[in-house]
């Protein structure tokens, strides 16, 4: 040790000795590594490498060590890996960003290797807002190039026999302030092909974001050109030497079972179809995809099925949900709700309700998977896969095809957004199990009443049964929640191990999870708002504490879940949106109860000051006209205007978001148009503003979809699912009313990053419900908000 | 089996194909190995597939590929060889201008998007905002760019007419 180390690491002081010795005699190469890693990718794994973890499965980088997130070559190229997916939101651009950031390079020297399975540390899945939060937090992606970058600085003082406050690094070149500039040391010099061999410090130091130079600037997307181009390899464009198309046949209703399959009749039709079932899962495979279209055709009319599940009505289903029976768990649960509700001067209730909604991708989805040698220990699969969890797929493919963990290769290639857990994962099943059939890659794609009905599990319907004490003040003095949401495989396969959670998996005689009702709720043990089943104006009180963001004291939360005979799984925004659509419009309603404004009431109730700040933003950036509603004036007949506010403390933690549309309404036909939408949002420093606006804008009208479009149609009486295309499930389109958005950033420094990819989404509901009682004098408490459902909430409520 | 003459993307190619039903989407992905053209829903519903063929946007999922035989077909890749400008690799003003409001976030659906809103920006003098939302109408985006997209393709009309 030739220097002494003037620079403090926060929390883990100057690297030993020790370790600058490791790190100058490493044996392997790292150059080796990163042609390996860099060009090959195909085959690569850290079996043998030091940076396994004892007990995961081999192949698994494991998180805690800096070489299994950051690979510098001598030849100064830098390889960066990271496990969470671009699912066309620009977590890629943004990943690239923080690594130029924290190791003060440009990004376009930056290799960005995005989740495959043993080559990129395992991150879970890209799910629930949540990839910014972790990347900048304490175990993702930026501590691990925070410590890399304190290492080279060790390196680099030792190298240049100066202390690492007298060095200057710029472009990933370290020089000596006020020194000679051919006094200096390169990444690539320093590493010299070698590892890092250091544990991430979870506590390393992330580069100042007031001093940022490329994140929190407007970095245009890396992937639009090439998509703008048309040349840009989505899943859907895989192709492997050898490949085989294939189709599955789906039943045709749920529950139906194969009861007797002639596979004569694909016989002599093109592309030498050949026919697989394993139980239920049926499928074909041939040599074009036209020819597997043929044949799938074909083969359906070979099956004979059994009839299938029957359940209850479209009009039944609310009523049936609030009477089965139930998982219950309380969020909050003061204990007191009953006896303060009793003493209150006034109650306001109200139900609200929320379809079955899906994830509608605009592709249908797409896989390939090259499975050899049938089944067991020697047998090998690789999948590529628009997966949103490569390593959980890696699972989940295991057990479906009984091959070991360690012998699936899982590569993430970008699907079309798929807004949660869409047919992406599902395809891959069906891909799996035709290629394992077969014993060649086999690609699926799904038709469009496949994507929509056979590989498609629906976003959780909810009733949600509101409650809230007044004191005579008109002051909340006690709120009370229940939300009763269904579901069918506890979310999904993706979220387990279990291939009988989603539905190539059961059909193929996997079990599927079932909804265990309890008979007593939990009361909790810990904060959770997850679902944002909690309201905003509670104080969120656990184990005596406030968590929340609120001010009313006694409060219960209630979340029961029941059965459900559809699939269902993660669908943007995941119960949140079904929770803050009754939270905030009912909010609203109270307001109007007591003829205050609804924001200033909302005020009343709130005791979080960054929230605060956010509502008084958006107020006054959308000029919000200071009255209660319904606006005075308006005609009950004809077309009138109005304005309504929403907002909400994402999943508790993950982003603030606060929004006001402004709707124009024809009481005559009962068409509701979004004619204005101001947002703002407060999730830290603002990584990327353009990014971050153009997240918001496709929630708003996203949002604007889901709240005035969408409802999946079924028929419980032969368990078919009717809304099977873009007719029979109508969304928004050009032309039906695009409104002007005007978004408003908070970039907040001194909050930590948080997400942005499902929290405005989560607000328009109820932001356009009040804005339609504000115009109207109507309240509509049942998501979509159709022609039909306006003029029958007009005519039951006599407005 | 057939043979057919396709002018795909300024080069004249002869493709043999059993099935003259075949579509022509799967023809362009297959035997021209293009990732332009993408399957939606085979159902003419979504415009993911669309295709310029003699210059006017079709629905190649529903198309048959005798249909093409003889004509010129235009895949997203393909606008500038259309207008034979130099540098057929490079974007064309259409796709700069969705690159400079980087008006996309999946893209899955933009072959639909920019090849209708560049035929209908080709034959519509100075055309309004809402003429062009009218023009998509038929096109779908689930990603809900739709602001974005509206004003890269004004954004390409003002510039370039």
């Amino acid at each position: 040790m030739k220097t002494k180390n003037l620079f403090s690491l926060d929390g883990a002081g100057p690297l030993s000795e020790k370790a600058i010795e490791a790190l100058d005699h490493f044996e392997a190469s790292r150059r080796d590594f990163l042609k390996t890693a860099g060009v090959m990718m195909i085959g690569f794994g850290f079996g043998t490498a030091t940076a396994v973890a004892q007990g995961t499965t081999p192949g698994t980088p494991d998180n805690t060590q800096v070489d299994s997130w950051v690979a510098i070559g001598a030849d100064e190229s830098i390889t960066v890996f990271a496990g969470k997916a671009e699912l066309g939101t620009g977590l890629r651009t943004l990943q690239l960003q923080l690594a130029a950031e924290e190791l003060s390079v440009p990004m376009d020297r930056i290799n960005l290797v995005l989740c495959r399975s043993g080559v990129t540390p395992n991150q879970g899945l890209t799910v629930g807002s949540l990839s910014t939060m972790t990347q900048f937090g304490t175990a993702g992606l930026r501590v691990a190039l925070d410590t890399a970058r304190d290492a080279l600085y060790q390196l680099a003082s030792h190298h240049l026999s100066v202390p690492v406050t007298e060095l200057i690094l710029q472009d990933g070149v370290f020089s000596v302030n006020g020194g000679e500039p051919t006094h200096a040391v390169s990444y690539g010099q320093l590493i010299q092909g070698k590892r890092f061999s250091l544990p991430v410090n979870s506590r390393a130091v992330p580069n100042n974001p007031s001093r940022w130079k490329v994140l929190g600037t407007s970095v245009p997307r890396v992937d639009i050109p090439a998509k703008a181009k048309g040349t840009f390899e989505y899943v859907q464009n895989v192709r492997v030497p050898g490949m085989l198309h294939g189709r599955v046949v789906r039943p045709p209703t749920l529950g139906a079972r194969v009861q007797n399959i002639d596979n004569s009749v694909v016989n002599g039709l093109p592309g030498s179809p050949q026919v697989v079932r394993v139980n239920d899962f049926v499928g074909v495979v041939a040599d074009t995809e036209w020819h597997a279209i043929k044949a799938a055709a074909a083969l359906a009319s070979g099956i004979t099925w059994s009839a299938g599940d029957t359940f209850f009505a479209q009009i039944d289903l609310y009523t049936y949900m609030t009477k089965q029976p139930s998982r219950d768990s309380y969020s909050v649960n003061t204990g007191d709700v009953d006896q303060v509700m009793a003493s209150a001067h006034k109650t306001i209730t109200a139900q609200y309700r929320y379809p079955f909604q899906m994830h509608g991708s605009i592709a249908s989805s797409s896989a390939v998977a090259d499975v050899r040698g049938g089944t067991g220990q020697t047998a090998t699969v690789k999948v590529w896969s628009a997966t949103q969890g490569v390593y959980n797929m890696r699972t989940v493919l295991s057990n479906l095809l009984g091959i070991p963990a360690a012998n699936i290769e899982v590569l993430f290639v970008e699907g079309s957004g798929c807004y949660g857990h869409n047919g992406a994962d599902p395809a891959t099943h069906d891909a799996a199990l035709l290629s394992q059939a077969v014993g060649k890659p086999v690609r699926v794609q799904y038709s469009r009443r496949d994507e929509m009905t056979g590989g498609e599990h629906y976003g959780h319907p909810m009733v949600s049964n509101e409650k809230v004490g007044l004191d005579a003040n008109g002051m909340i003095i006690a709120w009370d929640y229940e939300n009763i949401w269904m579901q069918r495989g506890e979310g999904a396969a993706i979220g387990t191990a279990m291939p009988g959670n989603g539905i190539p998996g059961a059909l193929a005689g996997f079990p599927t999870a079932q909804v265990i009702p309890t008979t007593t709720p939990t009361n909790p043990t810990a904060y959770n708002n997850f679902s944002n089943a909690i309201p905003s104006y509670v104080t969120g009180s656990v184990n005596g504490m406030s968590f929340g963001t609120g001010t009313i004291a006694s409060q219960r939360v209630l979340n029961r879940i029941v059965a459900s005979p559809l699939w269902t799984a993660w669908l943007r925004s995941p119960d949140r949106l079904q929770n803050t659509f009754p939270h905030e419009s009912f909010m609203d309603e109270i307001a109007a109860s007591l003829k205050a404004d609804p924001v200033q009431y909302r005020l009343r109730h709130l005791s979080d000051q960054r929230f605060i700040n956010l509502v008084n933003s958006v107020a006054h950036s959308g000029t919000w006209d200071t009255r209660p509603s319904p606006k005075a004036g308006n005609a009950r007949t004809g077309v009138v205007t109005g304005r309504g506010f929403s907002g909400v403390l994402y999943e508790g933690l993950d982003g603030y978001c606060a929004m006001i549309a402004e709707v124009s309404v024809d009481q005559h036909t009962g068409n509701i148009t979004v004619t204005k939408v101001t947002t703002g949002v407060d999730t830290g420093p603002v990584i990327n503003p353009n990014g971050l606006r153009n997240q918001m804008e496709g929630q708003v009208v996203q949002g604007i979809s889901r709240t005035l479009f969408e409802e999946v149609k079924f028929d419980g009486a032969v368990g078919n699912i009717t809304s099977n295309d873009w007719r029979s499930y109508p969304v928004l389109r050009f032309g039906d009313g695009i409104p002007e958005i005007d978004t408003i950033l908070i970039n907040n420094l001194n909050a930590p990053v948080t997400g942005a990819g499902e929290i405005t989404i989560t607000v328009v509901a109820a932001a356009i419900g009040n804005a339609v009682y504000d115009a109207t004098g109507v309240r509509l408490r049942q998501i979509p908000f159709t022609p039909e459902n306006f003029l029958a909430a007009k005519a039951e409520q006599k407005v | 089996m057939a043979n057919y003459s396709l002018r795909v993307n300024g080069q004249s190619s002869d493709v043999t194909i059993d099935d003259p039903s075949t579509p022509l989407l799967y023809v362009l992905e297959e035997n021209f190995q293009l990732n332009g053209p993408k399957f939606g829903c085979g159902l003419a519903q979504c415009g993911s597939c669309t295709v310029l063929l003699d210059g006017r946007p079709i629905r190649s999922c529903v198309t048959p590929v005798s249909n093409a035989d003889g004509h010129s077909v235009t895949s997203l890749e393909g606008l500038r060889a259309l207008e034979g400008l130099p540098h057929p690799d490079a974007l064309h003003p259409i796709q700069e201008a969705f690159v400079k409001e980087q008006a996309l976030q999946c893209g899955y659906c933009l072959s639909g998007i920019i090849l209708v809103g560049y035929a209908f920006v080709r034959d519509t003098p100075n055309p309004t905002r809402a003429e062009i939302e009218n023009a998509l109408n038929g096109v779908l985006c689930r990603c809900c760019t739709h602001t974005r997209m509206l004003d890269a393709i004004q954004r390409y009309a003002r510039e370039n007419f």
